[in-house]
């Protein structure tokens, strides 16, 4: 009883810890971000008077609200779009296999190792030509297929997880195959939909390096955002923790809201 | 009216052939049993006739109209799964209204005759709630109403009371018998289970690797199997099969050796076979008599006492025999026993397990669920308001 007790009170202990020490760096850019910048550079002190200077500064060179939302705009887009395509594929691979589903997965699977700067240039050109870049739309594209994988890996699983018989009482019942979808398919995979929804929504806000290389001002995400405080002044540091700290506030809360639908979704299969 | 015709009917999944050519007739209202080992193709059958598979080759014809290319909900018929399939997320009601939501009837049709079928099924007080909110066997009355609801020439079931419990499969079996009279309708069932088949089926048809073993009334099956595995299949306790010497073949039948010294002569026609050949001796646990001066001995081993019965296995130098006996036999483990058996009960299998025709047909082997028959013919004496 008493060593269990201690046992507890240790790994309390160390998760407290390392969460602190995970966490750390976010703390340090919130509370840098309501410093001068000549407290910035100080010597490190958790004592000093907040000031709101630096977001004025920030929101004075660039609009926060027009990078905000093509953050928005391009995250939930690329994840409906995402989700539009990877329903219908996961669940043929799921439920209507061939001797080749297995391979298609993984290699969509290894289309992620691939690293992206490899296809830059290519994709840089394409987007050239088609007019595309700096539009939200070639943006959000871009991030529809860059989730695609992920996005159909997971449904697939949540998928799995449904007994065939019910779709396939759905069929004797008369469904066709959208209908099947529509009425029974998604319904009963919810909480695995909104899951695999919730982690693109995440993947593509966090994303920067498409962001930051096929996008300049008009559809440029927060990512870019944060970016432009970073190279041109030197190291203005309370001015780029503000920015930061504006950028990922959303996410951060966003994320906070919606963990336990996560956390929910990510175990859906393993705890049923 | 709903007949349905299988001919010829092939299923290869990849290098396996589940299905090896079936041919077979279900009759309008007909009460049709698959049964066999699992593994031997009753369901893949039963989903091709479904819709839910396709075969390979072959036909399948309902009211003498090819179905092969038909889409499963388009060909009239309604099936009952074995999981139940019921939609989670939706209310009985829902459940049952699913067809005749996606055929576009309207609200209150729809409501009609879903509570029409809950009637039958007494589902009334739980049209509200959810699947989850259900014991078992209001489940599968529910995947039955389901099936109800879509008006089908033809019900299938799989297997549909294997995840009930002893008592509840005895009440459900009953149930179904009932509506079976109820709906007029033609069904067909799939289970392994030989009891379900004897009761419910006015056809059985014996499947084993593919292969329609044979088809006929339960009483048929019983008293004239055609082969070894039928006569093991059919009936619980099983058959018990002892190897013999065939002596002497006349017209009367075929006499063999038994083994311990006895003859015997088996009313079977001996054209096929000659004296000498090795044959098999099959007679059921029940049709076994103790009889001191029995032909056959042997060692009790185990006793299995049901109360109305008793079950003895008893050790013979070619194995373990069963013996259904009276339930207050006084015998004790290790005692030797003597026993025969009723020539005229008695079947004979060649080298190949195909059974010799017995010359007498049995007087029942034609009985097809007459009771049955006479009261749904009936059906216009009933009060009014009744089904």
């Amino acid at each position: 009883m008493n060593t269990s007790r201690l046992q507890r009170f240790v790994l309390a202990v160390l998760a407290w810890s390392i969460t602190f020490v995970i966490f750390f760096p976010i703390l340090w850019m919130i509370l840098t971000g309501f410093k001068t910048e000549a407290q910035a550079i100080a010597d490190p002190t958790l004592f000093f008077t907040p000031t709101l200077d630096s977001y004025a500064a920030v929101q004075s060179r660039a609009d926060y609200f027009h990078f905000a939302y093509n953050s928005v705009y391009v995250a939930f887009g690329s994840t409906l779009l995402a989700l539009l395509i990877g329903i219908p594929a996961a669940y043929s691979m799921a439920f209507l296999p061939t001797k080749r589903t297995k391979g298609t997965m993984l290699w969509m699977l290894s289309t992620k190792m691939l690293p992206p700067v490899g296809v830059l240039v290519p994709i840089y050109l394409i987007f050239r030509d088609l007019g595309m870049l700096d539009t939200r739309i070639g943006l959000t594209v871009i991030y529809t297929l860059m989730n695609l994988p992920i996005v159909i890996w997971m449904l697939y699983t949540f998928f799995k997880d449904l007994p065939k018989d019910i779709l396939e009482a759905g069929r004797m019942d008369g469904a066709n195959t959208t209908q099947e979808m529509l009425y029974l398919l998604i319904p009963l995979t919810l909480p695995g939909i909104a899951s695999t929804g919730l982690l693109s929504v995440i993947l593509s806000w966090n994303e920067a390096f498409w962001s930051l290389n096929l996008t300049s001002s008009r559809a440029a995400p927060l990512t870019a955002y944060i970016a432009s405080f970073s190279s041109p002044e030197g190291l203005f540091w309370a001015k780029l923790s503000a920015a930061s700290t504006m950028a990922v506030a959303p996410i951060l809360i966003f994320g906070w809201l919606t963990q336990k639908q996560m956390v929910r979704g990510l175990t859906f299969g393993a705890v049923k | 009216m709903a007949t349905l015709q299988i001919k010829q009917v092939v299923k290869r999944f990849d290098d396996t052939e589940v299905l090896k050519g079936i041919d077979l007739e279900v009759n309008d209202r007909e009460f049709v049993v698959f049964v066999g080992p699992s593994g031997c193709g009753k369901s893949t059958l039963l989903r091709i006739i479904a819709g839910l598979e396709s075969a390979t080759s072959g036909d399948l014809l309902i009211d003498g109209e090819r179905i092969n290319e038909v889409g499963p909900a388009d060909r009239g018929l309604a099936m009952v799964f074995q999981s139940y399939a019921l939609y989670p997320h939706m209310t009985v009601e829902d459940n049952m209204g699913f067809s005749l939501r996606l055929a576009g009837v309207g609200k209150q049709a729809r409501r009609d005759k879903v509570l029409e079928a809950a009637r039958i099924l007494q589902l009334e007080p739980l049209l509200d709630r959810k699947p989850k909110a259900l014991s078992g066997g209001q489940r599968q009355r529910v995947a039955i109403g389901r099936a109800i609801v879509r008006n089908p020439s033809i019900f299938l079931f799989d297997e549909p009371l294997s995840n009930l419990d002893a008592a509840l499969r005895v009440q459900m079996r009953i149930e179904l018998a009932r509506l079976h009279e109820e709906l007029d309708a033609t069904m067909i069932y799939v289970t392994h289970d030989q009891i379900e088949a004897m009761t419910m089926a006015d056809k059985i048809v014996v499947l084993q690797g593919g292969v329609v073993e044979q088809v006929g009334s339960p009483m048929e099956l019983y008293h004239h199997p055609c082969n070894r595995f039928v006569a093991g299949f059919i009936g619980s306790p099983k058959m018990n099969f002892l190897p013999v010497t065939a002596q002497a073949v006349s017209a009367s039948g075929v006499r063999v050796a038994l083994p311990g010294g006895g003859t015997s002569e088996v009313a079977v026609n001996g054209e096929e076979a000659q004296a000498g050949d090795a044959l098999e001796l099959g007679i059921r646990p029940e049709h076994l008599l103790l009889d001191d001066q029995g032909p056959l001995s042997g060692q009790i081993k185990v006793i299995e006492r049901l109360g109305g019965q008793t079950s003895l296995y008893v050790e013979m130098d070619d194995g373990i025999i069963t013996i259904t006996a009276d339930g207050d036999v006084t015998y004790r483990v290790n005692e030797r026993v003597n026993f025969g058996f009723e020539p005229s009960r008695a079947h004979l299998f060649d080298a190949q397990g195909l059974a010799l025709a017995s010359l007498a047909r049995h007087p029942l082997s034609g009985l097809v669920r007459q009771d049955s028959r006479e009261r749904s013919d009936n059906s216009s004496e009933r009060p009014e308001g009744s089904p």
